[in-house]
């Protein structure tokens, strides 16, 4: 049951994402459509399946690499779905579904099988640490998507090239005000999540801080976020700069979440 | 019967011509039906614009027609016919059905893909129906074109995309801010081309607008028309934070606006977007300051590039329309020949035939075992009263009488002939 999900889950955000693809050379009312269909569909049965872990393990399912990449794919959709709601960002699949397959195909060749519980996780903390982290990382995937969006489209408006997608990209400032308000979105987010990480470390291995390497990487990401945050507020690093920080900024995530994955050291070797 | 266009457009006809030759204001109505009137004539349209004058009739002899329109245009705007005829074109038939589709559609315009001409088509139309000078051709022919205009509106891009330089600027606006109508526009200097962009950006409603000009008088005026402030030239770099649309055109001979000015600028309106636009000639903004962030410095050659681009573009897209056009002229040519008698008149009789046997053949199973005397009596009765029911309505087709097209198109409908799709 728990794999017929996934997978279906996985076909329907493959369909969307092959859709988002062709809309960069081609868009249409019926294309947007099928796109927007395949992926609330993918989103609900994916929510179905995280669902059904949840009640067949007894806690939350972020306990090993394929339920975390997984959960993290659920929460680029779920926000991406809320910001399509609110602010219609023409293109913006096209720049966010193609990486939700990625990652969800990653999750799929990652082991499935629901283990018991190590003590270590054994914790009201667990629920709390993860989806506060997977949240506010999912809100800077979609920064980087805008802020990609942004570059492309400076570039057209700076070389003075009025082609290709200049026509159906967003304006530079609604796509920098966007970049902006998911980085204060994820930001109070990764906050919380380092502090909740921090306390659950005292109670786990005595300590709040231990040094291994996903706490070092989340430290450099917050940094790089709290530099974005402060920099346009006091010296205006606004449009290109902001829009390369969050893209920055979220290949160090990338790295945080899989470079350590590969390494297999430290302390977080559940995830 | 068959469509008959007589006018002149831009392409033929200087403005000199095409003024006296107007229909304007009354004139129009009064044109219309003194058109209407004309010998030869059956039914009437004028199209009276500044770039064409056209005058679309259903007519039998169109050799004739033409000229009595000659001679009416001649007498009734009191010009010379040689001058006249030396700038009149003249389409007949089909020729004249794609010549209405094709200006209907734009592509006749002097800026193909221009909306405005459909609009005056319809009016031209409305004013002739309002004067009943239009009967079933013309009609057809009206609202075939307005269908095919939004058609070729709907299926091509001929529409899209800025060919003028203040709507291209407006265009790069949209696409550098979320929402106009909430920036500061400042003017600097001024000119015809930068108050034309200026008029169409502030069309497009801004939320303040700032003018500078060497003459503060003429800041203050055109201020007070754009419903703005005037600001002294000298102070403009010190306003120049608030503004985030910038149009500038002065006559100075050199860089008013420094990339180092400008880079303090942009620190004071913390590197929020500003657009420039330099029309002056020789530029009057330093070029480098595009290299900035966040800022946008586009002169007059960058627009009138964009502006190419996009008249390239819609001529690729008139082409995709040109071939909507014969679909549709196909369409309509079908049409009228159904208007045509011949046909009409075998097709009621193939009708009559048809269900004359059906009903033979239905009473020869009713009732079996008649005699071939019987049978021939009854199928003699048939055939009489056939005849003598379709007989008026195929005498009435014959006749070459004014209102044929009418007829037959009563007899098609009446009949069930064109089928549920008429």
């Amino acid at each position: 049951m728990d794999v017929i999900l996934f997978e279906l889950a996985l076909t329907c955000y493959f369909a969307s994402a092959i859709v988002s693809i062709t809309e960069i050379f081609k868009e249409s009312k019926i294309t947007h459509r099928i796109m927007l269909f395949s992926a609330a569909v993918g989103f609900f049965i994916h929510t179905v399946n995280i669902i059904y872990r949840y009640v067949a393990a007894g806690h939350i399912p972020i306990t090993n690499p394929h339920e975390a990449t997984s959960f993290f794919s659920w929460c680029i959709v779920l926000i991406f779905f809320i910001l399509n709601f609110r602010y219609k960002i023409n293109l913006l699949p096209s720049f966010i579904m193609p990486f939700v397959l990625l990652l969800m195909l990653s999750s799929s060749m990652l082991p499935r099988e629901i283990k018991p519980l190590s003590p270590v996780l054994q914790s009201y903390w667990l629920g709390i640490h993860t989806v506060f982290a997977f949240l506010g990382n999912a809100a800077f995937a979609l920064a980087f998507g805008i802020g990609i969006m942004y570059l492309v489209q400076e570039h057209y408006v700076k070389a003075k090239k009025i082609s290709g997608l200049f026509e159906r990209l967003p304006s530079l400032q609604s796509l920098d005000e966007i970049n902006y308000r998911l980085i204060t979105f994820g930001f109070p987010l990764l906050t919380f999540a380092i502090i909740t990480g921090a306390l659950w470390a005292q109670t786990a291995w005595g300590s709040y801080w231990n040094w291994d390497p996903r706490e070092t990487w989340s430290l450099v990401t917050w940094f790089i976020y709290a530099i974005i945050l402060h920099a346009r507020l006091i010296a205006g690093w606004r449009g290109k700069r902001a829009a390369i920080l969050s893209i920055v900024g979220f290949l160090t995530i990338l790295i945080a979440f899989f470079g350590i994955k590969l390494l297999k050291k430290g302390l977080h070797v559940f995830l | 019967m068959k469509v008959l266009v007589v006018g002149l457009n831009h392409k033929v006809a200087d403005v000199d011509v095409r003024e006296k030759l107007a229909f304007n204001g009354p004139k129009l109505e009064e044109g219309l039906l003194l058109f209407h009137k004309l010998p030869h004539i059956k039914e009437s349209i004028i199209l009276s614009t500044c770039n064409r004058v056209e005058l679309y009739a259903n007519v039998d002899d169109a050799e004739k027609a033409e000229e009595a329109i000659r001679v009416f245009l001649s007498d009734y705007h009191k010009i010379d016919r040689t001058a006249l005829d030396r700038s009149l074109y003249i389409h007949a038939g089909m020729d004249a059905v794609k010549h209405v589709f094709r200006v209907a559609s734009s592509l006749d315009s002097m800026v193909i893909g221009e909306p405005q001409i459909l609009g005056q088509l319809k009016d031209a139309f409305e004013l002739a129906l309002a004067k009943k000078t239009t009967g079933i051709l013309l009609n057809k022919l009206m609202k075939k074109s307005i269908s095919v205009a939004k058609r070729v509106r709907t299926e091509t891009k001929i529409a899209e995309n800025a060919v003028s330089i203040s709507f291209a600027a407006v265009e790069l606006a949209k696409k550098i801010f979320t929402d106009l109508s909430k920036k500061v526009f400042m003017l600097l200097g001024a000119g015809e081309m930068a108050e034309l962009a200026a008029r169409h950006l502030i069309n497009n409603g801004v939320r303040e607008v700032l003018v500078a000009n060497r003459t503060f008088e003429r800041a203050c005026d055109l201020a007070k028309e754009f419903n703005g402030r005037p600001v002294k030239f000298d102070n403009f770099i010190d306003e120049m934070h608030r503004a985030d649309i910038i149009i500038c055109s002065t006559g100075a001979s050199h860089y008013i606006l420094s990339k180092n000015q400008m880079q303090k600028v942009m620190k004071e309106r913390k590197q929020r977007q500003v657009f420039i636009i330099d029309i002056s000639v020789p530029r009057n903004i330093d070029p480098e300051i595009n290299e900035l962030d966040n800022v946008y410095l586009y002169n007059v050659d960058d627009l009138q590039g964009i502006v190419d681009t996009n008249l390239f573009e819609r001529k690729k897209e008139a082409e995709k329309a040109e071939q909507i056009i014969e679909e549709e002229i196909e369409t309509f040519s079908k049409w009228l020949q159904s208007l045509d008698s011949v046909p009409t008149i075998i097709a009621i009789r193939e009708k009559a035939e048809e269900i004359k046997k059906e009903e033979l053949e239905k009473l020869m199973h009713k009732i079996p075992g008649l005699g071939q005397k019987e049978k021939e009596a009854i199928e003699y009765m048939a055939t009489a009263i056939v005849n003598k029911l379709i007989h008026p309505p195929t005498a009435a087709l014959k006749e070459d009488s004014e209102d044929r097209d009418v007829l037959v198109a009563a007899i098609r409908k009446l009949y069930g002939m064109d089928g549920k799709k008429g």
